[in-house]
């Protein structure tokens, strides 16, 4: 196929005029199928094609309902019709007649109405109930081929209902003399089984049958079942260890018909199946797990070719092996396998090692350690997808001391891909998580918008964010977090200029005033809005302002800010305990500032050092903060602190290292009153609170731009200490510390792949979808014990399941006992009493009950937790397995 | 490490769709129940994603809860929708066999031979997937079913009780 020339569609109608082209018998341009793809390739616009499909519809519709109209005229009339609906345009009249041509026709007529029947319906649709009595008299036909295409269809889609009566014919072709029909037939039973499993139970004997099948292909077929059967209940399929076993060993060693063969390698796909099956078979279960190791090892001894196919096989048998009880030597191998994808100059292999890997990490982190270098440059690679992939190892690998740095990582990922949704997200994080979420988030966020180049697509950034935050202080304010009215604050004073044109100078001064005088606004939010306004009022937007108060406002801060002397006479401070100051301490604390020491507590410090330190700087930086440092000295909150408050251009005076020009400075303006120590820690320089040299002072210069902290690195050496961060703690201890706020970035970027942008934000709102509830085995008497002490409840009603088999009780319980794993704990009449426990997410190990008691057409389902967040996500989970069932 | 296997149903194939670069679509095969609107905002979306990705860029995407797994032949891309824990690799080799099969059947099959007849691309689809699983792995049996089913064809004057015994047969 890659030697194949490659024809496009432009070269069509030259194509089409000459017969003498390869396979042009099978073109049969002349056909009326031929003329409708023809006549499309020459349109130019959509619209003609509209046009022209909207005639070739009304052609056929008017064929399929003249009486003339023969079975072998219908089929070709049927492919036009597939035709059409491909391209997009319904063509509903004509399914009636789909299921007519399967119904009548001759063999080959039926397997065009069939294969349109399977396109055109859904399970779900009532015209399929009218298949049923062809799909019966097909497959008791003695025309193998019409019973093979009784099978497909079958397989393909039948209404649930509609099961029991064509069952005992597919079952008998569980002993059909020929290998295709029972090969055909065993995954038709397959098929029932997904949808309808209580229906096959009782010829569970059979399938036995079929796996014993001297056939390789109807043994293959048979192994989807089991497949599924043993991932359900492994317990009850022990006993096929030893089998499986020896029917890997021989495929293994190449004892199948070579016709098996797929480039050279013996029935990949069947040795996929049944290591996928040894892997449920011998989790968490040693004396099963022996049995396979020889021939797990011999497995990836064999697959040495340097093919896909062999990858494939040597990805399942890791996964195998890293899922059945552990056996070191094996671990080995499979880690050396690992390393060869991760290593492989293949894409597809490096990403199917990241992802290996990503398994292999929880189980032991130090597994990344040998391969740190290749991640560090996966984190960088072109590929968004293997950039994610990248964070999701990273995620797993997450521990107290790296969580600064993977989670600024993601954020960057996050804000290449997605920049206004990032921004909304963080919004919701921002509100959602609030004054309990770590410093470390909004400063990366802080960061991250300040960071960068000044192009278009950060202006734009900065400018939805500046957007964002001016619609949400027009609203209701008291319930934002103080945490995240100081981001609002930093951005607003920042960036606000790039709004400048479109709105009213004033709006975002009035809003931020409106902060100010609202009682709930905590004194260091206070601090914030204040420099916000200080650096809005320096802008000529303000100063300029035909606003005469706001314009003299402007003025005076500024002045007053300029001018300390007259700042002190005009407003004297007559705070002696310098309260004022107590925002910026928590402030310059959070970012990661040393605490206050006593003069006494300091003097006991030196003494223990027994000298003094010429850096105070570095050394007084806790160690998330020093982590982070690796790529940027400065943590956002400091730099909006020095550019938003103080303004002094610390960063240069140290880069500079005029330490001590700057400690006699501060002792100048301080003296020894202690919070010297606190100033310095936080890079700040002494200067009063409100003394704003202008240059920092102007929006224009994000401060990221004044500081090149790692440009006298080489990039090897960059990426060593970037490798140095993200894997630090791992060697140190095993147990992978996960901590919570990246599991919420992570969750974001999943979303963020896997559905559209509306739906993330609205899944933000909703409970976290890591819910993976695990059945609750508890007596009816426990039951009750634990629903008196859990104190979250939540009432709501749900729909109900109808089947024809069941109560509306059983079968809904039923239902979520399948989809969810909830224990069903006793079944009192129109009541029932169900538990879970949980496997992940928020409420980890924690139970929730519930009760479930109908009511009227609807089940009034009542949850308690003892956990808040759990009765509203479980229930939210319910809802979603209702409505799928 | 399994659990997040342990709760899915089963782990066949979602769909395939094989479209051109002009991102047209040629071929769509829907192995779950999926309604109409939905298969045409998927198909688009999906053309969107994969029609954008550059030549030397991976062939797996993760987009909304599926694994996509992609690969060009010629003008043509081939694009698999399986479960995310799915096995990336071997999803690829489903693609390449039937692209084998097709090329076989057809004799250096190109766009074209799919374009006008895409019906025998189904037929041979069906014959080595049913219901999203591998049914058949040997080149030579499926093609030996297709053929023996188009035999039929080129006899389609001949009564049916001839028919009927070359079923038989």
């Amino acid at each position: 196929m890659s030697d194949v020339v490659e024809k496009t569609l432009s070269a069509l109608p030259s194509l089409l005029s000459l017969d003498s082209q390869a396979g042009a018998g099978k073109l049969s341009p002349s056909s009326k199928l031929g003329n409708l793809i023809k006549g499309i390739t020459e349109l130019t616009s959509k619209h003609e094609e509209e046009r022209l499909i909207k005639k070739e519809l009304e052609s056929i519709k008017e064929q399929v309902a003249s009486p003339n109209t023969t079975m072998r005229q219908m089929k070709e009339i049927m492919v036009r019709a597939i035709y059409c609906e491909m391209l997009g345009y319904q063509a509903s009249f004509s399914y009636i007649h789909a299921i007519k041509l399967a119904q009548q026709g001759s063999v080959l007529e039926k397997r065009v109405g069939y294969l349109a029947v399977s396109l055109f319906l859904n399970e779900t649709d009532e015209f399929l109930l009218l298949l049923v009595n062809t799909v019966l008299k097909d497959l008791q036909s003695t025309n193998l081929i019409e019973v093979c295409m009784a099978l497909t269809v079958v397989s393909q889609m039948f209404p649930k209902d509609m099961i029991p009566a064509i069952l005992p014919v597919v079952e008998e072709k569980l002993t059909h003399p020929k290998e295709i029909i029972r090969r055909k037939a065993v995954l038709a039973l397959y098929k029932f089984y997904l949808i309808a499993p209580n229906q096959v139970q009782h010829i569970h004997s059979k399938f036995r049958k079929a796996l014993c099948d001297k056939d390789p292909g109807v043994m293959t077929a048979s192994l989807h079942i089991y497949l599924q059967l043993i991932k359900e209940n492994p317990e009850s399929y022990k006993d096929l260890t030893g089998s499986m076993v020896t029917i890997l060993r021989q495929v293994v060693g190449g004892k199948l018909p070579l016709d098996f063969n797929y480039h050279s390698v013996p029935a990949p796909w069947l040795q996929i199946q049944l290591l996928r099956i040894l892997a449920y078979l011998g989790k968490e279960d040693q004396g099963t797990s022996e049995m396979m190791y020889d021939v797990l090892e011999e497995s990836l001894r064999r697959a040495e070719m340097n093919h896909n196919i062999t990858y494939a096989i040597l990805f399942e048998c890791v996964k195998t092996i890293y899922t059945v009880h552990p056996k070191s030597q094996l671990l080995e191998k499979a880690a050396e396998c690992i390393g060869n994808f991760v290593l492989s100059p293949k894409i597809n292999l490096k990403y199917l090692g990241l992802k290996a890997l990503t398994y292999v990490v929880q189980q032991d982190a130090n597994l990344a350690l040998p391969h740190q270098m290749t991640i560090i440059e996966c984190l960088d690679h072109s590929d968004v997808i293997i950039k994610r992939e990248t964070l999701e190892l990273l995620f797993r690998i997450t521990n107290a001391q790296n969580v600064t740095v993977i989670v600024e990582k993601m954020l960057e990922f996050l804000r290449l891909t997605y920049n206004v949704w990032f921004i909304q997200t963080m919004n919701s994080v921002f509100s959602l998580g609030g004054d309990v979420m770590q410093p470390d988030i909004p400063n990366n966020f802080l960061r991250l918008l300040a960071e960068g180049v000044d192009n278009v697509e950060d202006r734009q950034l900065r400018l939805f964010a500046v957007d964002s935050y001016v619609s949400l202080l027009q609203g209701e304010t008291a319930k934002l977090p103080q945490r995240f009215l100081q981001v609002i604050s930093w951005v607003l004073g920042e960036y606000s200029y790039l709004r400048e044109e479109e709105s009213d100078p004033g709006s975002v001064m009035r809003l931020l005033a409106r902060l100010l005088d609202q009682r709930h606004t905590s004194t260091e939010t206070r601090s914030w809005v204040l420099g916000a306004m200080t650096k809005l009022c320096s802008s000529p937007v303000y100063s300029g302002s035909l606003n005469t108060v706001l314009r003299q406002k402007a003025q005076e801060l500024m002045i007053l800010s300029q001018d300390t002397k007259l700042r002190a006479r005009v407003l004297p401070a007559e705070d002696s305990s310098l309260s004022f100051l107590d925002g910026y301490v928590s402030e310059a604390l959070a970012a990661g500032a040393a605490p206050y020491k006593s003069p006494h507590q300091r003097q006991e410090d030196l003494v223990q050092e027994k000298a003094l330190s010429l850096e105070p700087y570095g050394l007084s930086l806790p160690v998330s903060l020093s982590s982070c440092s690796i790529t940027d000295r400065r943590s956002p909150t400091l730099l909006s602190m020095s550019s938003g408050l103080s303004g002094n251009s610390t960063e240069l005076s140290h880069q500079e290292g005029s330490t001590t020009l700057k400690l006699e400075g501060v002792k100048r303006v301080w003296g020894k009153d202690g919070y010297l120590a606190q100033q310095q820690s936080a890079g700040e320089t002494p200067t009063p609170l409100v003394e704003l040299p202008s240059p920092l002072l102007s929006p224009q210069s994000p401060p990221s731009q004044t500081q090149k902290p790692s440009s006298g690195l080489e990039p090897d050496q960059e990426k060593r200490q970037l490798a140095s961060s993200l894997f630090v703690g791992l060697g140190s201890h095993n147990s992978v510390c996960l901590v919570r706020f990246p599991s919420t970035v992570w969750l974001f970027i999943k979303h963020c792949q896997s559905a559209n942008q509306s739906n993330v934000v609205k899944a933000l709102f909703k409970p976290l979808p890591l819910l993976l509830p695990v059945p609750l085995t508890v007596s009816t008497g426990d039951y009750g014990k634990m629903w008196l002490s859990f104190s979250h409840d939540l009432k709501q009603n749900l729909q109900l399941v109808t089947t024809e088999h069941q109560e509306p009780l059983t079968a809904t319980l039923d239902a979520l006992k399948g989809k969810l794993h909830l224990h069903v704990v006793d079944i009192i009449g129109s009541e029932g009493i169900v538990a879970c426990r949980l496997l992940q997410g928020p409420g980890q190990g924690q139970p929730c009950l519930l009760h479930c008691r109908v009511h009227a057409d609807s089940l009034a389902v009542w949850l308690r937790s003892p956990v808040p967040e759990l009765p509203d996500s479980l229930l939210y989970h319910c809802q979603k397995a209702l409505t799928e069932t | 490490m399994l659990s997040s296997l342990a709760n899915k149903l089963s782990s066949k194939m979602r769909f395939m769709l094989l479209f051109s670069r002009q991102g047209k679509l040629r071929l769509q095969k829907w192995y779950t129940a999926t309604a109409e609107r939905d298969k045409k905002k998927m198909v688009r979306e999906l053309m969107q994603v994969v029609l954008a990705r550059k030549p030397k860029m991976c062939s797996f995407l993760e987009w909304r809860d599926l694994k996509i797994v992609y690969k060009r032949y010629a003008s043509l891309y081939f694009c698999c929708a399986v479960e995310e824990q799915d096995n990336e690799l071997i999803t690829l080799e489903v693609i390449h066999r039937f692209v084998e099969l097709l090329d076989k059947y057809f004799g250096s099959v190109c766009e074209l031979d799919i374009i006008f007849n895409f019906e025998k691309a189904y037929f041979i689809l069906d014959e080595f997937l049913m219901g999203g699983e591998i049914q058949d792995t040997s080149k030579k049996s499926v093609l030996k079913a297709i053929e023996q089913a188009d035999l039929l064809q080129e006899e389609d004057e001949s009564p049916r009780s001839v028919l009927e015994e070359m079923g038989l047969a």
